[in-house]
């Protein structure tokens, strides 16, 4: 066996190594960085202009919750339109898992890559925040979207429709269905995930009103946005709960998921389900009786919104502030509300009438 | 008839300090410092932005929690164990610390009680496989499912986000000024002590021994089951202070975080050149290791064509070819020997 | 010589029978777990419930009769959930492209790629002479990875797919679901050729000493290599089982599924260190750890509990093999001690 100073002297050696290493990163440090971001937060923090011209060749990263997630992929591909018809490109960089810290090292890669603007449906509102403070220092405009973070992580938040009108709509949508009585169950998707906390609170208080006195909730289930375990956990609801008489899944993945198990269940029509899905994947079960009607918005037309706010604040056109106008394309005029928040518009229901008028 | 066998020189005689510099190059670390050379080169022409203080910032950020957790694990495998639970004992680290913030206490106080359950967890292990003698393996995938289900038990699906912000800036800033992480520092710190402790004590070269050859060791007066117990402890205890570090670098305290990480701390590990039999490898290398490793995904990451999936096509080949690299070497040289003296294989 | 043979035969005997009061403890706990939350909760046995258990389980069950090959000769796969995510991607592409193929094909494809894996996973280990541990932790990140590159962010939705194909993952022939079936036949099998055939059962001898496996001449690497490969092509089934069942099928599926997969087959009495084991008895591992999540899930404990459980369960079988490994240990050394006097 070796004596013990050589291996000593290796670590020792390992570390001035290293120190070297760092002497040269230093060499490429980002100063050139701090001097120009000193004059754009200068345009930030002062007055919205909203006449002025909106800047050509902007590069943006927009981050998802997940890869692989159609609903995702649809509405990043929103962001992507509205970059493209105002001359300029967005890149979509996402985690392989919804985890909440995963989506900090590609934030970090954004600010270093020098993008504008970055646009991100938060896994985490906290986790975040920190990185994407960071990235607001650097002079990179940050747009929240779909999901929310810190609101002091970012300028705006784009919502697709007012946290108050999804509760209240998904509740009045089941409770339609089962004649306002029975318990019902919530199959959700992470439990960190900041849209789906502030819908299920919504639906919670919605429930307290006297039209749905005679409903209770029973269980709120976690699909974590996958379609394995939101298979299982529908199957989990109903063993547990056989009274059920109602589930609301306010994501697509869940509700998808709680359909196909639904349709070869002896459940199926009885056990009413309702929640937020795409037509595409739903009509299969709107037609088959297993769904009678759900409800979502455009996804696309998040993406675009986000996108089309991203330029308007790169360009100095909005800043964030309440009362805010600016043109978001082919979406018409938009109106920044109380903390940043800058809605899309209301709920659209699906049912056998109107399914096949969508495509997406 | 034995003076015979022994007389021949097997190597043609070499310089002394030929003999030295043919020892340095061929080591392990050696090519892991090479490999590191040309991540930077291949980085660089990538983005250039790579070789800077912003992505060696960000990047070792990322890794802190994987670093912290390699040391000890490093000692455990040399000892030839394995401890394949250190992330879920990090995610009950972190559920406790949700648990007793949203309770009033104080992070001065929470922290060494992380630790504390770290050292408990790491123990229970250790105790399981001295005193049953069961294999590590199979403990530690049980203490994988076990502990994890604990910090469900404890948190739930909830997350705490409201530590103090002065502890959070803490973890996540840079130390003084520069552009070394907090978190580095105090990697560097625990790096410098296990790299004495294992290289430079009598416990740290009974670790080898255990290693080499665990009847043996024990022949020779070692306290085997103790130096392993205090060694899954060790283990245990690092993962307990690497949840604390990572629930306050994200702000988020719960159940779920770290999920999958002791694969990549067994990567960490093994990439650096530390035997998974036992006996042999050096803390140097696993620091190599983990810079490389922290190397190839920020390259991959600042890459806008190539898919950040490579990083784990990566990660993978590079796993396995540090195995079988020097495997395929030596049964090159091997077959050289054989060729080149034909009768040593028959003792003369 | 003589002597010696029979004294083999009688430690045999007592193997065996080990085997079957480990065995016979599964059935027991689970004939306890049932009845337990039968009592609790009596729609628990309700045919639906019990068909979703079997249901459950099956693949689970396959994957565990694949990783008890390789476990049972000292080594260990821990690629089988990556091998199920491209095996499922695979099937689920292929018909989402040409819905017209014929069922037959896609499995024989998606068990082709999985034995592909399993190959390569064997060459590393045997050839390579590279440690198991190292080169299925190494494959596990390469072949997701390959999945990742390869599904660029798709999915494949139960929509797009046969139901034919679809039908195979619910429907049900004489009230026992399909891939129950499918299931039951792989162990059968598989437990038939590791106990009858001598290929078979050379693996439990390479597993136990593999020197001395070696030494008596038998052909060690290449009987791993065909546990290898084995144990991927049952992967690969799993996976095209997987996304008959499940139909939507992204990068992700099977993520993490290995460790529950060796825990079924740890908790079924396969030990870790090889050389003894039987699939019966990973499939009940199989069948137990599923019907834990059920039965929790029914007497509406908190899911948490799950993995504390599961965790609990396989400590205590790995303790529990131990100390029968220690008294037929014990048990042959005094018979060999009595024969010597």
């Amino acid at each position: 066996m070796k004596s013990a100073r050589p291996h000593a002297m290796r670590v020792f050696l390992v570390a001035l190594a290293l120190l070297a290493a760092l002497a040269f990163a230093a060499c490429g440090d980002t100063q050139d960085d701090e001097s120009d971001n000193a004059s754009e937060s200068a345009s930030q923090e002062g007055r919205a202009d909203p006449n002025a011209p909106l800047k050509k060749g902007l590069k943006t990263v927009s981050i998802p919750k997940q890869l692989g997630n159609p609903y995702e992929e649809f509405e990043h591909s929103g962001v992507d339109e509205a970059l493209q018809e105002l001359d300029g490109s967005n890149r979509i960089s996402g985690p392989t898992d919804a985890g909440a810290s995963t989506q900090i090292p590609l934030i970090n890669a954004a600010v270093q890559q020098k993008a504008d603007a970055i646009i991100i449906a938060g896994n985490d509102p906290n986790a975040v925040a920190p990185a994407l403070k960071q990235a607001a220092q650097r002079g990179v405009k940050v747009v929240g979207m779909d999901s929310d973070v810190a609101p002091d992580a970012r300028s705006v938040f784009v919502n697709q429709v007012t946290t108050q009108l999804v509760g209240e709509n998904q509740v009045e949508s089941i409770g339609k269905q089962i004649d306002y009585k029975g318990d019902i169950a919530i199959l959700s998707a992470t439990a960190n995930a900041t849209n789906q906390n502030a819908w299920i609170d919504v639906m919670k208080e919605t429930l307290k009103k006297p039209k749905y006195k005679d409903m209770k909730l029973v269980k709120i289930a976690y699909g974590d946005d996958d379609d394995q375990k939101s298979f299982q956990e529908t199957q989990g609801l109903i063993q547990a709960y056989p009274n059920l008489a109602g589930i609301i899944s306010p994501t697509t993945v869940g509700v998808a998921a709680a359909a196909r198990y639904l349709s070869t269940s002896p459940q199926k029509g009885k056990l009413k389900l309702t929640g937020l899905g795409f037509p595409n994947q739903m009509r299969k079960f709107v037609k088959d009786g297993t769904v009678d009607e759900f409800q979502l918005w455009v996804p696309k037309d998040v993406g675009y919104l986000a996108g089309q706010a991203a330029v308007a604040l790169a360009s100095g056109v909005i800043t964030g502030a309440e009362g805010e106008k600016f043109k978001a394309g082919r979406l018409g005029e938009y109106t920044i509300g109380k903390n940043g928040e800058i809605v899309l518009g209301p709920l659209t229901t699906f049912k056998a009438d109107n399914i096949d008028e969508f495509d997406f | 008839m034995q003076t015979e066998a022994a007389a021949p020189e097997i190597a043609p005689l070499a310089t002394d300090r030929g003999r030295k510099w043919r020892a340095v190059l061929g080591r392990w670390e050696t090519l892991l410092a090479g490999l590191l050379v040309v991540t930077a080169i291949a980085g660089q022409s990538i983005s250039p932005e790579f070789l800077t203080t912003d992505s060696f910032t960000t990047g070792s950020l990322d890794l802190s929690e994987i670093a912290l957790m390699a040391l000890p694990l490093a000692m455990v495998i040399i000892a030839a164990e394995i401890d394949l639970s250190v992330a879920s004992v990090l995610a009950l680290s972190s559920a406790v610390m949700a648990y007793l913030w949203s309770h009033g206490q104080p992070i001065e106080m929470i922290i060494p009680i992380c630790v504390a359950v770290g050292a408990l967890c790491g123990a229970f292990n250790g105790v399981l496989v001295t005193r049953f003698g069961l294999p590590s393996l199979a403990v530690t995938i049980g203490t994988l499912a076990l502990f994890r289900g604990l910090a469900f038990v404890v948190i739930g699906d909830e997350s705490v986000t409201d530590f103090s912000t002065a502890w959070t800036d803490r973890a996540f800033g840079n130390f003084a000024g520069t552009f070394i992480p907090n978190t580095m520092v105090l990697f560097a710190v625990l790096a410098v002590a296990f790299a004495v402790l294992l290289h430079a004590t009598p416990f740290g070269r009974s670790i080898y021994a255990v290693g080499a050859n665990e009847e043996a060791a024990y022949f020779s007066g070692l306290r085997v089951k103790r130096i392993k117990l205090i060694l899954f402890t060790l283990s245990g205890a690092v993962a307990g202070l690497a949840g604390g570090v990572i629930s306050l670098r994200n702000s988020t305290g719960a159940a779920n975080v770290g999920q999958g990480f002791e694969l990549t701390v067994v990567t960490a590990v093994l990439l650096g050149g530390i035997s998974i039999f036992g006996g042999r490898g050096t803390i140097a290398g696993v620091i190599l290791a983990l810079l490389l490793l922290g190397g190839i995904q920020k390259a991959l990451l600042l890459s806008e064509s190539i898919s950040s999936y490579w990083v784990q096509i990566v990660t993978g080949a590079l796993l396995v070819g540090s195995v079988l690299g020097p495997n395929l070497a030596r049964r090159v040289a091997d077959t050289r020997r054989r060729r080149s003296h034909p009768l040593q294989e028959v003792g003369l | 010589m003589q002597a010696a043979s029979s004294e083999g035969a009688r430690a045999g005997a007592v193997a065996e029978r080990v085997l079957r009061i480990r065995e016979l403890g599964l059935v027991a706990a689970l004939a306890l777990l049932i009845v337990g939350t039968a009592i609790l909760e009596p729609r628990f046995i309700e045919a639906s419930s019990l068909r979703n258990l079997a249901l459950n389980a099956s693949i689970l069950a396959i994957l565990a009769v694949g990783q008890t090959l390789v476990i049972v000769t000292r080594n260990v796969d821990l690629s089988t959930g990556s091998v199920l995510g491209l095996s499922a991607f695979l099937a689920g592409d292929l018909l989402q492209g040409h819905p017209g193929m014929a069922l037959p094909l896609v499995f024989l494809l998606g068990i082709a790629l999985g034995a592909a894996c399993g190959l390569f996973n064997g060459i590393l280990v045997t050839w390579g002479q590279v440690p198991a541990l190292v080169v299925t932790l190494g494959t596990l990140y390469a072949f997701r990875g390959l999945a990742f590159l390869w599904t660029d962010g798709r999915q494949v939705n139960a929509e797009t797919l046969p139901d034919p194909f679809l039908n195979l993952g619910s429907d049900s022939i004489a009230g026992v679901p399909i891939l129950v079936l499918i299931a039951i036949v792989i162990v059968l099998i598989v437990g038939q050729w590791l106990r009858d055939y001598r290929p078979g059962r050379e693996l439990y001898a390479i597993g136990s000493n593999p020197e001395g496996a070696r030494l008596a001449g038998l052909r060690a690497d290449r009987r791993v290599l065909i546990a290898f490969v084995l144990a991927g092509a049952l992967s690969g089934l799993g996976g095209v089982l997987f996304t008959a069942r499940f139909g939507t099928v992204d990068a992700t599926a099977g993520v993490g599924y290995e460790l529950t997969v060796i825990a079924a087959a740890v908790v079924g009495g396969v030990a870790i260190f090889g050389g003894t084991g039987t699939v019966y008895g990973a499939a009940l591992g199989a069948l137990l750890l599923g019907t834990i999540t059920s039965s929790l899930i029914v007497l509406r404990v908190e899911a948490f509990w799950q993995q504390a459980a599961i965790g609990a369960l396989l400590l205590l079988a790995i303790a529990l093999d131990r100390l029968l490994a220690v008294r037929v240990d014990a048990r042959l050394r005094r018979r060999s001690a009595r024969r010597a006097n």
